[in-house]
């Protein structure tokens, strides 16, 4: 006769690069539920918006994560910036799309590399970090930092690319693209990672979409969701489709990422085509009033940055929905039912970020 | 900037229910639940969206008062409701997955509750 057991899963475990701790109940090695816990890493910056001014503050904003730096700072400023009404100039939002994708294609590498690892294929892990670099090259070269960059600001960005790093940034994505399909090729066609991913941690459509998930968890499910869609900075402009899989899986959900690169890599080379001349940032004046809830796609999924401005130089509060805390319900469904051994797959498979989701 | 029409109805705490359960059978999904301390109330927002478009409902409940939980509609709620318990004291009555407490360790209960500091006076020397 099986008899239940609680087995802990965290907060420190090998395959998780943060602390989050899951309560597995299991029968007969299947996972029956998964609680999940969370707090080891909060450090309570929305509340430092009552320490900081609002032009300040962006550096805190971009501290919420070591890995989605650059997009959190970027969705700041437009909540701030749409709260005070100010024109950012579209060099600037050219610019803030560029980096954008620049930190996606870094984070979906990370990641990439993180499943690997997780899955066992260290040489698969070591690759895609490999071929990280070149990304955190072109950050650093053209902000200064390669995970947390500082360039955003409210009202414009600090730095400036010019033509020739732009050119040079554009055609060393061709080569990019080369080697990323020798990786891709692997994540997608090996024989061991398809069975170690096909039909593991499914999620069905309708819960994906009624539980709150977001980013590629949802659009692996087969829902065509993208916040990019919204057309802020300069996503309007460019042509651009949600990545979408219908295989629910953890198969499907790598296929997302590694497809997102690509999609990525074309964003920013016809943005480094449309970028127009002109000033990269306006003087911004006043004190915020109002409310406002940006949106911007992290690689994780939607973030919203809600902002509430008093008339004074701190605003009155800041609330930041990170994508990894509204994939967490979705990832207690795919775990029950799975096998034990399958749980570190569908746990990385929401590319859980646990800076982010706790603040 | 291009601002995105985000329309904030204010409703009753007793409406709550019906008022999510008409998002829920129209088709939007549950973006986020969030709080915010004004004086002596909480100022609760449960944000919906469909096709882009973001309809928010919002309640102002003294401290102390209990509000009904989502999650018997939107079953994911549980993680804003839990959430908004532990870091603003928000009694949420009848989550799904409730984890009285325990879901955020914070070194002190409820944080966010008690607002020391609004930019009243510099905190730095410039």
């Amino acid at each position: 006769m099986s008899k239940e057991i609680v087995i802990p899963f965290g907060p420190q475990h090998p395959v998780l690069p943060e602390p989050i701790h899951l309560d597995l109940v299991i029968e007969d090695e299947k996972v029956k539920e998964a609680l999940p816990s969370i707090g080891y890493v909060h450090r309570g910056l929305e509340t430092l918006v009552e320490k900081r001014e609002f032009p300040e503050y962006v550096y805190i904003a971009e501290r919420i994560c070591g890995i989605c730096s650059f997009i959190h700072g970027a969705t700041y400023c437009q909540a701030v910036e749409t709260l005070m009404n100010v024109e950012v100039p579209e060099r600037a939002l050219y610019l803030r799309t560029i980096w954008s994708e620049y930190s996606r294609l870094h984070s979906h590498l990370l990641w990439l590399g993180l499943f690997a690892d997780g899955m066992g294929f260290e040489n698969l892990f070591m690759d895609a970090w490999r071929l990280r670099e070149h990304v955190l090259d072109d950050l650093e070269a053209t902000t200064g930092g390669r995970v947390i960059q500082g360039s955003c600001k409210v009202g414009g960005v600090r730095r400036d690319i010019d033509a020739a790093k732009l050119d040079e940034m554009s055609n060393g994505l061709d080569g990019f693209r080369g080697e990323l399909a020798d990786l891709v090729d692997v994540f997608l066609n090996d024989s061991s990672v398809r069975s170690r991913l096909k039909n593991v941690g499914v999620l069905s459509k309708h819960d994906a979409y009624a539980d709150g998930a977001v980013g590629p968890v949802l659009r692996a499910s087969g829902v065509a969701s993208d916040a990019r869609m919204l057309g802020y900075a300069a996503y309007g402009n460019l042509h651009f489709k949600p990545v979408v899989e219908e295989g629910c899986d953890c198969y499907a959900r790598c296929a997302v990422r590694a497809k997102e690169m690509y999609a990525s890599i074309d964003l920013i080379k016809e943005a480094v085509q449309k970028i127009p001349d002109g000033p990269i940032e306006v003087k911004v004046t006043g004190k915020p009033d109002g409310e406002y809830f940006a949106r911007a796609e992290q690689p994780r999924g939607e973030v919203v940055h809600y902002v509430k401005g008093n008339g004074t130089r701190h605003l009155a509060r800041h609330r930041v929905r990170t994508p990894t805390i509204t994939n967490v319900p979705p990832m207690v469904k795919m775990l029950a039912g799975c096998e034990l051994a399958d749980v570190p797959v569908i746990v990385l498979s929401i590319d859980p970020c646990i800076g982010c989701c706790e603040r | 900037m291009k601002e995105e029409e985000e329309p904030i109805t204010t409703i009753a705490p007793d409406d709550l229910l019906d008022k999510v359960r008409a998002y829920d059978d129209a088709g939007f999904r549950l973006v986020q639940i969030s709080c915010t301390k004004i004086e002596e109330t909480f100022e609760i927002t449960y944000c919906f969206d469909q096709d882009y478009r973001l309809d928010s409902l919002r309640l102002h409940v003294p401290i102390g008062t209990t509000i009904p939980s989502i999650s018997g509609i939107y079953w994911g709620a549980f993680i804003y409701e839990n959430e908004m318990h532990d870091f603003f004291g928000v009694e949420v009555a009848g989550i799904n997955v409730d984890y009285k407490g325990n879901l955020l360790k914070t070194a002190k209960k409820y944080p966010f509750s008690n607002v020391t500091f609004r930019g009243e006076v510099t905190c730095r020397k410039k």
